[in-house]
């Protein structure tokens, strides 16, 4: 597998004005996606994940925002193409598809014609060969009947058929990276299983980058090979998933860590974050997690860390020495494991 | 599909009954209708069609005629008897066929309920798309402040001021005799326009401003965001909108139309246009049961209809609808 660089962004900043004053959603973020990666972006809702993706498809409304930075996608800024270049490439080279599927097909089209449509969007060929094409597609991504359910309206199909047809319109145009925004969210816990074993194949057959975005650690620590964890429109803490879960640096990693069910730790109580997540118009000065942080000590309230590789081999944004946090994150496993054993 | 539709047509026979049924408890109770208050306990109405000063024999051989001496029961069901037969009955004044001087007069009506309610629907939606894409824009704002003076202003100043305005001071409309679009359809047209206008004005306002909010609803779905993460372009993408945010006009559309078929009563007075409404209106002043029975249960039936060819309607436009 090839280790192209798909999507790097640089600093991005996407505040937005609003009467009661900035809301600056995504402040300062940097990634890289690469081919054959499924990027698992964490946090709590409004940490700004979705925002980061709806900007880089050019569907925030660039006048209702202020956004900087540099989205670079297979080296194009995207943020400097104009409107008519960006619709060029959403659907075709950079798909999306959303937490719920049930209001995310048009209810009055049916399936099929949803996907054609977007197929001769983009390429103008035959209406007869983009449906056969998207008989192809509905049986790839697992719809039985492909040509009977053509002709289905999305209220006929279930939860996850619907996501599947998603999927299928995703890849009509065999995209070079898939955005899944909650992609299982809305979907029963099996469900949730295939949708995400698709997402993989689909990741596999057709070798693209797949940014999943979730609240859900245990679907990233699934699929995930890299991991971002977002808080208050930054990334907190960033690595592989063997990183980010086997040697976690951030006390909010680590908060979101432990309010994870395991069936292995059965007895123990889920330990939940304090405290709610801040607002994106005042946030606090310093380290924006401190005041729900346990572990705070003296800069965390005035400096403002950056996120950097601090000695742990991948980077993070928390003032406490990579020593004290392997003794920290420790202590605070140590009753679970006892509760478990 | 089938049987409900029949279901529906029976039901709404029930419906027309039940208006029948109003109308005769209305007119018996209220005085100066059919009921007996009339001098000498007679019936007013054939007190009234006798003349000044009638002999008794002559009244009772009205009322005997008019089937007015019977009790009301009996004349109720004599009337939905004839009524389930197409048959409405005789005009005390003219002893002309209800149904006949009805459907004489429909035509006036219906030119000016399809003219109208064309004109209202072509420039609502019109108006409603430019203010839901050009939100906030001088033209939005512009056409807000136009809906509300037209929404605010009674038809009948309306109309008056619309005659005043384009018949008095600019002189290019003469409000004239109706003529019929068969007989002369560029008379028809010079007759028609400025009535079409007074009449569609308010429902210009009202359905723009719900275009404008349907739309701006849509905007938000999710749907909508599917159709441009896919690269639809924005013309089709407006598509995708119309086409959620027009289906409750269509419902709107076919019930405003069936209302303004059983007569449009101020317009038609106004413009001397010689409709249902203002048929109605006349059968009122002149205590004529038969016509004000005829003019009201023709009307039900035409908002019935309009309400059933609406739900129809509506089962083609939004597939999650079933009938069964």
């Amino acid at each position: 597998m090839s280790t192209e660089t798909l999507l790097e962004v640089k600093d991005l900043r996407v505040h937005f004005p609003t009467g009661d004053g900035l809301v600056k959603a995504v402040d300062g973020l940097s990634f890289t996606v690469d081919r054959g990666d499924t990027f698992g972006i964490v946090g709590e809702s409004g940490s700004g994940k979705s925002v980061t993706n709806l900007t880089a498809l050019g569907l925030t409304d660039r006048n209702a925002a202020n956004i900087t930075g540099e989205v670079l996608f297979k080296g194009r800024d995207l943020l400097k193409l104009g409107k008519e270049d960006l619709r060029k490439i959403r659907g075709k080279e950079m798909a999306m598809i959303f937490q719920d599927p049930f209001s995310c097909l048009h209810p009055f089209y049916r399936v099929g014609d949803q996907i054609v449509e977007a197929i001769l969007c983009h390429d103008k060929i035959p209406k007869k060969q983009a449906e056969q094409r998207t008989y192809d597609l509905l049986g790839a991504v697992g719809i039985p009947k492909p040509k009977e359910r053509f002709r289905d309206f999305p209220h006929q199909y279930s939860g996850g058929m619907r996501q599947r047809a998603m999927i299928a319109m995703a890849m009509a145009h065999n995209p070079d990276l898939l955005i899944a925004d909650e992609p299982t969210t809305a979907l029963d816990v099996t469900v949730q299983a295939q949708i995400l074993d698709l997402i993989e194949r689909v990741k596999t057959e057709f070798d693209i980058g797949v940014i999943l975005i979730t609240h859900d650690l245990g679907v990233v620590s699934e699929v995930a090979n890299k991991v971002m964890v977002m808080y208050a429109g930054r990334a907190v803490e960033m690595g592989t998933r063997d990183e980010v879960f086997g040697n976690p640096q951030h006390p909010y990693t680590w908060g979101l860590l432990e309010s994870i069910p395991h069936v292995d730790h059965k007895g123990s109580k889920l330990v939940p974050i304090e405290g709610a997540p801040p607002s994106l118009i005042r946030t606090p000065n310093g380290c924006s997690f401190h005041p729900r942080c346990p572990h705070r000590f003296d800069p965390c309230d005035k400096d403002d860390p950056e996120i950097k590789d601090r000695g742990a081999g991948h980077p993070d944004a928390c003032h406490l020495s990579a020593a004290e946090k392997t003794r920290v994150w420790a202590e605070r496993q140590a009753p679970r494991t006892k509760a478990a054993s | 599909m089938t049987q409900y539709i029949v279901r529906r047509l029976l039901w709404s026979w029930v419906m027309l009954m039940l208006v029948a049924a109003s109308v005769f408890a209305i007119f018996f109770i209220l005085p100066g209708g059919s009921g007996k208050a009339g001098p000498g306990g007679h019936s007013s109405v054939a007190v009234m069609m006798a003349g000044k000063n009638p002999r008794p024999e002559l009244v009772e051989n009205i009322e005997q005629r008019l089937g007015l001496d019977q009790p009301v029961p009996v004349q109720f069901g004599r009337y939905i008897w004839r009524m389930v037969h197409g048959d409405l009955g005789y005009s005390y004044q003219s002893n002309q066929p209800v149904l006949e001087a009805i459907l004489l007069r429909l035509p006036p009506t219906a030119s000016l309920a399809i003219g109208a309610s064309i004109i209202w629907l072509v420039l609502g939606v019109l108006i409603g798309i430019v203010s839901a894409i050009k939100r906030r824009s001088l033209f939005d704002r512009s056409s807000m402040v136009f809906a509300l003076i037209f929404l605010s202003m009674p038809t009948f100043w309306l109309g008056l001021l619309a005659i005043f305005f384009f018949d008095g001071a600019l002189d290019i409309y003469d409000v004239g005799s109706y003529v019929g679009i068969t007989s002369d359809p560029v008379q028809w047209f010079k007759v028609m326009w400025l009535p079409w206008l007074v009449l569609a004005l308010t429902d210009v306002a009202i359905y723009s401003r719900l275009v404008r909010s349907n739309l701006l609803e849509v905007q938000n779905e999710d749907y909508v965001r599917t159709a441009r993460a896919k690269g639809l372009p924005e013309h089709s993408v407006i598509r995708h909108q119309l086409r959620s945010a027009l289906t409750p006009v269509v419902t709107m559309y076919g019930l405003d139309l069936g209302i303004l078929l059983g007569g449009a009563i101020i317009t038609e007075r106004i413009f001397n246009i010689p409709g249902i409404g203002a048929y109605a209106v006349h059968a009122v002043t002149s205590s004529n049961l038969p016509v004000i029975l005829g003019t009201t249960v023709l009307a039900a039936f035409f908002v019935i209809v309009a309400n059933l060819i609406v739900d129809i309607v509506y089962a083609f436009l939004d597939p999650r609808v079933v009938y069964k």
